[in-house]
């Protein structure tokens, strides 16, 4: 039976541990990202945010250096680029990302080596070392304090931006750093599920909680508990029955699963 | 009395189109300020701008005691949200940092009902849901409420109780209040300030001396409904149509 140590590279068993409970803790960001990217109506754009890693990977690829140094690098730099452009033009979020995308895409496109193309877009890179575990437990950190701080301001602004601004909350400044939290997410998840699957769990179990959900709090639980299931189920059959070179497909795959499972239970 | 608002030259426009221009006025501590106006005259507009909700020039100048609460008109959210009432509530008692009591105080207060805070926003009728709002204003106990429109679309019975709420409440509380309303007989029952708001006439002063018949013709480009009746002394429920 193939197993995943056999097909990805570096062969360490104990970096295979590493990237298990990095996937898991993508599992926890990508439950709560999602759940407030659902909430407010970014859950098309949070696709194409992940897209925006595709230029930095392929110039990573084409420099032979770490990819995910250039997968932070384009995602951040597109987040801002996207929130900076729609103060600037006043313009909707959406649009924004769409022509960022669509500009990551092309480039991403045209400068990745087309060998390690389908790396970039689906994931599969080097397992972590000790210190990619620890800046994965760091960007996890981030993500899960940010949104708590985060929180309250955009219940208020989901409610209503104009109620949210006339109590002193800065919309502008929290679009920013959700955007940015959004982007670190994709980023500790970018090694298992690449640039095309990576908003998959961040989007799928959202939309399963909200299938679920009374209020917020169950809402952002059951979001966060179907995405670290998904996960898990997801690495486990590939281990035992898949044996793909990432465990990023399936893992999309089983949190399709259980988005359908919840249309069930509802009706 | 120093001002707690003062409003110098402001002025709002939308691209080509200038909605307010020129505006100037104060509100004191403790006043009732109504505005009123016909429709597309910039009452909503007037508000956003004292909250700093869209770019304006001119100068508006809060005191610095003051803490305002807002009721808006209309609120975009989306009624599909897992949003209850209390997700709400905690949300700003936790950004303002309030106590753990201040939720279930404003809720008491504007009577709205513990029942109905698990709630969901869109599972509750127009009147819950305008109570909600105003609970949200109240929430932080302010001392200055800006009120835009809020009982449109209600029933006369809630619409009345909204008003005796604010009417006890600004009395015990010495609340100040700038409300926009459609209803001339709210205005002349519960402000002491009228500011009429018209693409070619703007006026303020006590409605008693400024609502004239004409004026309310220039207004709304129509016969006046409604005027002051004002012998008989009494300002209460004395509109009668003509």
């Amino acid at each position: 039976m193939a197993t995943p140590q056999a097909h990805l590279k570096g062969n360490d068993g104990l970096n295979h541990y590493y990237s298990f409970i990095l996937a898991l803790l993508f599992a926890l960001a990508a439950g709560l990202v999602g759940s407030f990217a659902f909430m407010k109506r970014m859950v098309l754009a949070s696709d194409v945010i992940s897209h925006l890693a595709l230029p930095g990977l392929g110039v990573a690829f084409l420099l032979h250096v770490n990819p995910l140094a250039g997968g932070a690098a384009s995602l951040f730099l597109g987040a801002f680029l996207i929130w900076w452009l729609q103060g600037r033009t006043g313009l909707s979020l959406d649009s924004m990302i769409g022509i960022v995308f669509a500009c990551a895409l092309a480039l991403g496109a045209a400068i990745t080596p087309n060998e390690d193309l389908l790396e970039a877009l689906l994931g599969g890179f080097q397992q972590p070392s000790l210190l990619g575990l620890l800046l994965g437990v760091l960007a996890a950190a981030i993500v899960v304090m940010g949104i708590l701080r985060l929180k309250d301001q955009m219940i208020l602004g989901l409610f209503s931006s104009d109620l949210a601004i006339a109590t002193g909350v800065n919309i502008r400044r929290e679009d920013l750093f959700f955007l940015l939290l959004f982007s670190l997410t994709v980023l500790i998840g970018l090694r298992f599920t690449g640039a095309l699957l990576g908003s998959a769990l961040i989007i799928v179990p959202a939309a399963t909680a909200r299938q679920l959900a009374t209020n917020v709090a169950s809402f952002v639980t059951i979001s966060c508990s179907v995405s670290i299931l998904a996960v898990s189920v997801g690495w486990l059959c590939n281990s035992l029955f898949v044996g793909a070179s990432t465990p990023g497909p399936t893992i999309v795959i089983v949190s399709a699963i259980l988005f359908a499972s919840s249309l069930l239970k509802r009706h | 009395m120093n001002s707690l608002l003062s409003v110098e030259n402001l002025g709002v426009s939308f691209g080509n189109r200038v909605v307010i221009e020129n505006l100037n006025f104060q509100v004191k501590s403790g006043d009732t300020l109504a505005v009123i106006g016909p429709n597309g005259s910039g009452k909503t507009v007037l508000l956003k701008a004292l909250l700093g909700l869209v770019p304006y020039t001119g100068s508006v100048r809060w005191s610095d005691t003051v803490r305002i609460g807002y009721v808006p008109q209309k609120i975009e959210a989306d009624r599909q949200l897992p949003l209850t009432i209390r997700d709400l509530l905690t949300a700003k008692s936790r950004f303002l940092k309030l106590g753990a009591n201040d939720m279930e105080a404003a809720c008491r207060e504007v009577g709205l009902s513990f029942d109905l805070l698990n709630a969901a926003i869109g599972a509750i009728s127009g009147g819950q849901f305008q109570k909600v709002l105003i609970a949200l204003a109240w929430l932080g106990s302010p001392n200055t409420l800006l009120f835009d429109e809020p009982t449109a679309s209600l029933d006369e019975l809630t619409e009345e109780r909204i008003y005796d709420w604010l009417h006890t409440t600004q009395t015990q509380r010495s609340l100040t209040v700038v409300l926009v309303s459609h209803d001339l007989s709210v205005v002349y029952r519960y402000a002491n300030t009228v500011l009429c708001l018209s693409r070619n006439k703007i006026c303020i002063g006590p409605p008693r001396e400024v609502l004239s018949p004409q004026l309310l013709e220039e207004l709304y480009s129509a016969p006046p409904m409604y005027y002051q009746h004002i012998h008989g002394g009494n300002a209460a429920g004395t509109s009668e149509r003509e």
